[in-house]
């Protein structure tokens, strides 16, 4: 019997993996949009959301650690399938096309390790704008807190930052349109119908998430911050 | 009878380490009629009149049962139509004037022997390591002494059908051999026959996969849409599961 490591490093443990970590972060994801999302409501209700959070302190970053950890896995074996891909086959079709029929190649399956990678990439200049940048503080209940809100609605005044976000989220959009599906699948997903059902709900989770992404960094833009309609400021 | 031209563009390698490449050659009269294979018996009888070398393919069968023939036509593995191996393709499938294209599987796990003829002997050591029952020999047992559900033996016939052709490895954009070593498995770990080694079985199976230098899986399901036989992905998913039972038990 192979041991945990080897289990779990297996060509099928791998893939159980990235099922496992992709699942965990689509859920971190629902979870994170439902926090962007208090960018609607009232004035402070965004910087509550995040004094709260912080108010957790050793279970943050419990949580910021493990979530990194998933993170770091899932990217990894996605970037290794990648590399082994390209060993399994040195010499190219002259000539290849797909089948049809009940295959599953498509823009979002074929372009995982792309979309995967820009993800990688847009996390790290994420964190250093959002977690590390420079925030002012607001009292909230006679506290302290950092001004979250304010450095969202400056940062997303400019073109580049707005669009290259969206452009971003369309991407993410990609990921999970054949991701969510897929990590079902590589759970042990069968059933034909069940398969079916589930590859059209991850596509709407997909464009569900991607569109409630998107629209943040647009409507600051096109709507001005503080002079959108949706958006009340202090 | 109608009869057409074919442009024919074949991958032509002598032997597994020299440097292959593709061949141009012209059919005239080729009958709607013929198989793809005859049209290739065709294309050798004129080589061999021309006093050139003909094209090496796998056949033995040529009719869909022993997963020999297994090329690459224009991009697919077996050629344009579903649930059809390349020896039962017809060319009334194509048009006069038509250009194909064929190519032998590509894979580092399958060496090319010559022309369209690959080595896929990487399948038997799969098979070797873990997908088969052991029975003490002798006369042959009574039939019905281990009670079969008709369900079960269903499920298991439909994944017993692989003909290991290896077109699964063919078409998967990541060369992986999932579906044959998951149809393999949940063959035999469908029947109360393979029980006992069930877990021996689905490990070493998927460690030799491993070995042998196939690719990850990426549920792309293009070996699905390319199986003759229709092996359904589900196959892979019943390895998984099996693989993590056999792992944590
Ligand atoms: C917000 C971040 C991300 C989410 C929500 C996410 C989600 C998912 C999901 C659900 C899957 C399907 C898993 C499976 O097929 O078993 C997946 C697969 C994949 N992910 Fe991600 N992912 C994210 C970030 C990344 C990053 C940063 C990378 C790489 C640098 C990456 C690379 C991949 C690759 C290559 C696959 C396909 C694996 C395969 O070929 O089977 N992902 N992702
Ligand atoms: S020659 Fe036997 S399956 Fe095609």
């Amino acid at each position: 019997m192979p041991n945990l490591l080897q289990a779990a490093t297996s060509q099928v443990g791998r893939k159980i993996l990235t099922g496992l970590t992709g699942i965990f972060l689509v859920l971190f994801i629902i979870f994170h949009l439902g926090g962007n999302l208090a960018i609607f409501g009232e004035a402070d209700a965004m910087n509550r959301y995040s004094l709260m959070l912080h108010d957790f302190g050793p279970l943050l970053w419990l949580a910021r650690i493990g979530l990194l950890v998933v993170f770091v896995i899932h990217a990894w074996i996605g970037i290794s399938i990648w590399f082994r891909k390209r060993k399994a086959r040195p010499q190219k079709y002259e000539v290849y096309s797909s089948k049809g029929g009940p295959s599953k190649q498509s823009l979002s399956s074929r372009s995982m390790a792309f979309t995967g990678v820009v993800l990688l990439v847009f996390v790290v200049f994420h964190i250093n704008t959002f977690a590390l940048g420079d925030m002012d503080t607001v009292l909230i209940d006679g506290r302290e807190a950092a001004d979250v809100k304010s450095l969202v609605i400056d940062t997303f005044q400019s073109p580049v930052y707005a669009f290259s976000y969206a452009f971003v989220m369309l991407l993410l959009g990609t990921h999970l349109g054949h991701g969510v599906w897929s990590a079902f699948t590589s759970l042990g997903l069968t059933g034909k119908k069940a398969s079916a059902m589930m590859y059209t709900i991850g596509g709407i989770m997909a464009i569900v998430l991607a569109i409630g992404f998107l629209f943040i960094p647009l409507y600051i833009y096109f709507g001005g911050g503080c002079e959108a309609a949706l958006i009340q400021c202090a | 009878m109608s009869t057409m031209t074919i442009n024919l563009k074949v991958w032509r390698q002598k032997n597994q380490n020299a440097q292959g490449s593709f061949q141009d050659y012209t059919l005239s009269d080729v009958s709607e009629h013929m198989s793809f294979l005859e049209m290739l018996d065709v294309l050798n009888e004129q080589l061999i009149k021309e006093d050139k070398d003909p094209v090496e393919f796998d056949y033995d069968c040529r009719e869909g049962i022993c997963g020999s023939c297994n090329m690459v036509i224009n991009g697919r593995a077996h050629g344009p139509k579903r649930l059809t191996a390349a020896c039962q393709l017809h060319m009334r499938n194509y048009s006069d004037g038509d250009t194909i294209v064929i190519e032998p599987p590509r894979a580092a796990a399958f060496p090319v022997i010559k022309d369209l003829v690959v080595d896929r002997s990487a399948f038997d050591r799969i098979i070797e390591a873990g997908g088969y029952v052991s029975v003490k020999t002798g006369a042959a047992p009574e039939a019905n002494l281990i009670p079969v559900e008709q369900h079960t033996s269903n499920v298991a016939f439909d994944y017993a059908t692989c003909i290991g052709c290896g077109a699964c490895v063919a078409a998967c954009p990541n060369s992986s051999a999932s579906l044959f070593t998951g149809a393999k498995l949940a063959h035999l770990n469908s029947l109360p026959q393979g029980q006992p080694e069930r877990k021996l079985r689905t490990l070493a199976m998927v460690e030799q996969m491993e070995k042998e230098g196939f690719g990850d899986c990426s549920n792309y399901a293009e070996c699905e849409a390319v199986c003759p036989v229709g092996i359904s992905i589900a196959a892979i998913a019943e390895m998984r599961k099996d693989y993590v039972k056999a792992s944590f038990s």
